[in-house]
């Protein structure tokens, strides 16, 4: 055989060139590509893979930021926010036999069906067992360690007065956002600023390291009012049991400091509980003495004789025609409760004379007697800044007939708030300067606006110290050891348009009136007993409350201890 | 920095291949302690971090339950309640007008009282 002949010829027979030059070609390419995507991934794309690698491991978490504190003058807590938990569960992750959920019912305080028929709701992923839980309550739920049962943190807030300045804290509702009072007068400043941090978190949920916030968080401010909670507490006591002996409606005080206009106190009755609201009705929230209007009555008889004085129309010894208790003016009847021929103006104040005010009043051109009155802050806001605040009723002076003036002189025809009215009155405690009113801590003494000169203040103060005396119309506001000035109102109510015999009850007045720290305004709406005068029903609320706060702010005497006259079985009453 | 990489490579190797082989091994072994430094340190400063974040918690624990005290002790103290305790069970009383008396303190020290 011929093998070699039949031997594999060596083949010989070369592929074509081009099969490896296109694979070369085919691999580069593959390899470019890869590259390219590399490149791609790593430099250009690279944001949405790193955040997808963040998203891994880093987590943006809420930073709270609770409500701010108020605090009366001295520090001490009104409104406090404090976190509490509340209690929820996820069904589906629910693992609880029958004991563990009669236990949790026990702590909770609730139903264990109810209980038991939220934790298996698997309809829901998210349900409230219980909100707002108080600490120790939390504890107990956290050591039964439920799987599926959870905190969440909220925050409440809490009021340690309770009613005593209920309506003038006001509350906050859902969210802890401010609703009435000073807490939604203040919102802005209370709330805090929520904001969120990035952290990294590792396997088992620590955090590991700060990667920067994206909004800082804000704690809500701290404000310092400038109630004063102990006399704060006095107010209340007093109004709640004035209102009560004298079966009134209701009743509302402001204690001022006159020497800088802040309220020291400012209490209503009734009041509510801010801390269970449950449903008390609007009216009970609202701060009477601020958004009620009321006439005052013979409390303006005082801005009058001033206005009378300080233009030179009259002086305190200046006799009156007071017409025997009857004076007749453009038809309309004028009538003096306790009649009198001749009074001296002084008289008129202390004996609170509707006919000799009238008369003096008349002795005024009306534009005169309209800014006596209008720079006495009638008619405008005081500067409190309350939510809701009435600033009251004074008609153009262009429009008053005399009658209308005459009755404006004791303060029929006008209408005011009690705090304005106890601001008119820091006029007659200070050198004449009308304070403003400020329900937030001040530093030191504030210069008001000039009203009246020294001189006709000095006399009108010691007019209104005749007041509180055996012959005047208050003698129940006397107040042992200090010297007293002040004066008494008495008025019909006005319901529809029309004068009823309901009367709203009032007393303003100011110690030490040798250096006058403190007024005080009483107004008792509707008292129903036997007595409705001002002198009887707001005088002896006035006497308590001015005697307490200046023995609790440590104010010295400016008179003997046994200053106090008993007063006459028969006090002077004035027309209503 | 585009230039960056190639530059320096070429600029430090550049000096490395000058030094003697005793020299190199040296800086290889500084630069593998310096590393590992590296990585003890992040790990340190990671622990530290944590600890910090738990000292934190427990600060804000602190001050929740500071504001918790501070609520606490101003509802015991209400005046309210301190006068109604003080009436009831203790049996005291107020002040009647006149039975409070103040003392003068004058600057030398001495007072209105009557020795």
């Amino acid at each position: 055989m011929n093998y070699a002949s039949s031997a594999q010829p060596v083949i010989t027979a070369k592929l074509p060139e081009w099969r490896a030059t296109a694979l070369f070609a085919v691999l580069l390419a593959g390899l470019a590509g890869l590259l390219g995507r590399g490149v791609y991934l790593q430099g250009i794309h690279d944001d949405f893979l790193q955040e997808k690698g963040n998203a891994r491991y880093s987590r943006v978490i809420e930073v709270g930021a609770h409500r701010g504190l108020i605090s009366d003058r001295n520090g001490e807590p009104l409104a406090v926010s404090t976190p509490v938990e509340s209690v929820w569960a996820s069904p589906p992750d629910v693992d609880a036999d029958r004991q563990q959920i009669k236990k949790l019912a026990q702590i909770l305080g609730m139903d264990s069906k109810e209980v038991k028929n939220r934790l298996f709701d698997t309809s829901r992923d998210f349900v409230y067992l219980k909100r707002l839980l108080p600490p120790d309550q939390v504890e107990k739920v956290v050591n039964l360690n439920l799987p599926g049962v959870m905190l969440q943190r909220e925050y409440r807030r809490y009021y340690p007065l309770g009613e005593e300045a209920a309506q003038t804290l006001g509350f906050t509702g859902q969210d802890d956002i401010g609703q009435e009072g000073m807490e939604f007068a203040l919102q802005e400043q209370l709330a805090g600023k929520p904001g969120s941090q990035r952290v990294i978190k590792d396997n088992r949920g620590y955090i590991v390291e700060d990667a920067g916030s994206l909004n800082a968080s804000k704690p809500g401010s701290d404000i310092m009012l400038s109630l004063d909670n102990n006399l704060q507490h006095i107010a209340y006591r007093e109004i709640e049991n004035t209102v009560n002996q004298h079966h009134a409606k209701s009743g509302a005080v402001v204690v001022l400091d006159a020497r800088s206009g802040e309220v020291l106190a400012l209490a209503n009755y009734p009041g509510y509980n801010p801390n269970n609201r449950g449903n008390t009705s609007s009216k009970a929230m609202r701060n009477r003495a601020i958004t009620d209007l009321f006439e005052p009555g013979s409390t303006l008889k005082p801005f009058t004789v001033a206005t009378a004085i300080e233009t030179g129309k009259v002086n305190p010894h200046t006799v009156i025609n007071t017409e025997n208790g009857i004076y007749t003016l453009g038809g309309s009847k004028i009538h003096d409760s306790h009649p009198e021929s001749m009074l001296t103006v002084e008289q008129v104040i202390q004996k609170s004379s509707n006919i000799g005010a009238a008369k003096i009043a008349l002795k005024l051109k009306s534009g005169t007697m309209w800014e006596g009155l209008s720079n006495s802050g009638f008619g405008e806001q005081t500067g409190s800044n309350f939510p809701g605040e009435a600033p009251g009723k004074l008609r153009d002076p262009k429009t008053w007939r005399p009658i209308e003036q005459a009755t404006m002189a004791y303060g029929h025809g006008i209408s005011v708030n009690l705090l304005q009215l106890a601001r008119a009155y820091t006029i007659f405690a200070t050198d004449g300067e009308l304070k403003p009113i400020s329900l937030l801590k001040l530093n030191g003494p504030v210069t008001g606006k000039k009203v009246f000169s020294k001189r006709t203040v000095s006399e009108i103060r010691h007019m209104m110290e005749m007041v509180v005396l055996p012959g005047g119309t208050a003698p129940l506001a006397q107040v042992a050891g200090y010297r007293v000035a002040g004066k008494t109102g008495t008025a019909h109510k006005l319901e529809n348009g029309h004068y009823v015999d309901h009367y709203i009850a009032s007393f303003v007045g100011f110690a030490p009136a040798s250096d006058p720290r403190l007024v005080v305004a009483v107004m008792i709406d509707d008292p129903a007993g036997p007595d409705y005068y001002g002198g009887e029903v707001a005088g002896p609320a006035f006497s308590k409350i001015m005697g307490d706060a200046l023995h609790a702010l440590n104010v010295p005497n400016d008179a003997p201890a046994n200053n106090v006259v008993a007063p006459p079985k028969e006090i002077v009453k004035e027309e209503v | 920095m585009k230039t960056g990489i190639v530059g320096i490579h070429n600029h430090v190797m550049g000096k490395v291949d000058g030094l003697s082989p005793a020299y190199q091994v040296l800086l290889l072994v500084a630069v593998v302690l310096c590393a590992l430094s590296v990585v003890t340190s992040q790990h340190k400063a990671r622990k530290l971090f944590i600890e910090l974040q738990k000292e934190k918690e427990q600060a804000q624990k602190m001050d929740v339950e500071w504001g918790q005290l501070q609520l606490e002790q101003s509802t015991w103290a209400t005046p309210a309640r301190v006068e109604q305790i003080a009436v009831k069970k203790l049996q005291m009383q107020l002040p009647k007008n006149g039975q409070v008396q103040f003392i003068k303190v004058k600057p030398n020290g001495g007072t209105n009282l009557q020795k």
